[in-house]
């Protein structure tokens, strides 16, 4: 009998590494709280750098995966996750006990909840949206604002809820920089009579193509970069949204009025993983993610023997690096399975 | 001879080697905070005098690393120590600690207060 596998978390990572294992001649069990696979990829319209559609790596994550061999369980949560001395039990939700020679943590990454920045007004004002929310804007083909018009000028706030000592996240989420950029470039296309203003403490552009997007961005679309953290957003008497921030390259503090705002929320761990770091006893670093065995050569490694760790649970990552996370873990598996695998 | 009207200006390098350091080398020891500012400027942005004169806390940090004494001499005053950049700042500096001991290290060196 081949060995048993389960992987937590249907998104880039959990797909991947799924589908992968699967290919090598695992039994695979595939865990996702929602009713469908894809994470947060199914929220993102287009990805950076080469802004093609989401969907996609979305159609290549179900081929490899869920179209094959693996077996999917869907709103799928666990209660116990245990290890004995020979495998790992876990406990599901809907009363399904699972035992596994090996499982894979899959569980991602959630968005920075932006109203915890009482200062850019999310939740208060309208038209103070997220990234994700821009998104959903993309996906129906339609940024408006609340009363329905266009929006003329848009403020995009880089690093929400990413370092940033006040709500406790001191690392940087490395893809908001990219991602602004992107959005940028995306209203500007879809709005051409508008302005777009991105606010940035660094451009942290260090992925392929993504120093090549930003100069499209100032270049083709004319997007203009304002360096200085936002420090708060109010409104004006006739409801525009006003931001104050110092542009420090001008050594002077700034006031816009802005149509719509839009926060570049950050990642942090899953609510989902830290439960599940409860339940199994698996470490976390002092950034909340699920702290690897070594950071250079063990980063799928964790400290229980037979769990291993695949994409955003464990770091901040871009598709790309998720993925090839992924396929390390599946390969750290194989080597942890060898021994009596048939 | 009679003059010519010439002088030497001064340059408008910072003489980093020359330039006096003891004024952050104080607030470094007291308040490590001091070393986190990576110059958002999230506290000029919110800073009431700021927004009101030329004052910048963020540069002020920064004059006094450098050791730009001088300029920091004629501005710190300025500040009315209600911390609200302490409150926006993302590095927790503490910005309001920072000025009172700045304040502080300038009366010991010249003897009297700012």
């Amino acid at each position: 009998m081949s060995k048993h596998v389960v992987v937590i978390g249907g998104g880039v990572a959990g797909l991947e590494a799924a589908g992968r294992l699967s290919k090598v001649g695992f039994e695979v069990s595939l865990l996702e709280k929602e009713d469908k696979t894809g994470g947060h990829l199914n929220n993102w319209y287009k990805l950076f750098p080469d802004r093609r559609s989401s969907s996609e790596v979305n159609e290549y994550l179900d081929r490899i995966s869920i179209n094959g061999q693996v077996k999917l369980l869907t709103n799928t949560t666990i209660e116990k996750f245990s290890r004995n001395k020979t495998n790992l039990t876990i406990l599901t939700n809907n009363g399904e006990e699972l035992v596994a020679d090996a499982v894979i943590v899959a569980t991602g990454f959630d968005l920075f909840k932006s109203s915890r920045k009482e200062e850019y007004g999310y939740g208060i004002y309208d038209n103070v949206i997220t990234s994700a929310e821009l998104e959903e804007m993309f996906w129906k083909n339609n940024i408006a604002l609340v009363n329905g018009k266009e929006p003329e000028k848009i403020g995009i706030v880089h690093c929400v809820g990413s370092r940033d000592e006040k709500v406790g996240n001191l690392y940087c989420s490395k893809l908001c920089c990219v991602t602004a950029v992107k959005q940028a470039i995306e209203i500007r296309e879809y709005l051409p009579e508008s302005k777009v203003f991105c606010f940035y403490m660094d451009m942290r552009m260090g992925g392929a193509y993504y120093e090549e997007l930003y100069r499209e961005a100032q270049e083709k679309w004319g997007v203009s970069f304002i360096r200085g953290k936002v420090s708060e957003a109010g409104e004006s008497f006739d409801n525009k949204l006003v931001i104050k921030v110092e542009d420090t390259l001008a050594g002077r503090p700034l006031k816009m009025e802005l149509d719509m705002l839009v926060l570049m929320a950050g990642m942090e761990m899953s609510e989902g993983g830290k439960k599940i770091a409860a339940l199994g006893g698996l470490n976390t670093g002092e950034n909340k993610f699920f702290a690897a065995a070594d950071h250079h050569f063990g980063s799928n490694v964790s400290n229980v023997e037979g769990v291993f760790y695949a994409g955003t649970c464990t770091a901040p990552m871009n598709i790309t690096e998720t993925i090839s996370h992924a396929r390390a873990a599946v390969s750290e598996v194989m080597e942890y399975l060898k021994d009596d695998r048939k | 001879m009679g003059k010519f009207g010439f002088t030497i200006s001064k340059g408008r390098q910072i003489d980093y080697d020359s330039n006096d350091r003891s004024i952050a080398a104080y607030i470094f020891e007291r308040e490590p905070s001091f070393r986190l500012c990576i110059e958002c400027g999230g506290c000029s942005a919110t800073c009431t005098t700021g927004n009101l004169t030329k004052f910048s806390l963020r540069e002020l940090n920064i004059l006094i690393k450098r050791g730009e004494n001088d300029q920091v001499r004629e501005s710190i005053g300025k500040c009315m120590l209600c911390g609200k950049c302490t409150l926006v700042c993302p590095r927790g500096v503490n910005t309001r600690n920072i000025v009172s001991l700045a304040k502080k290290a300038f009366q010991l060196t010249d003897g009297y207060a700012i």
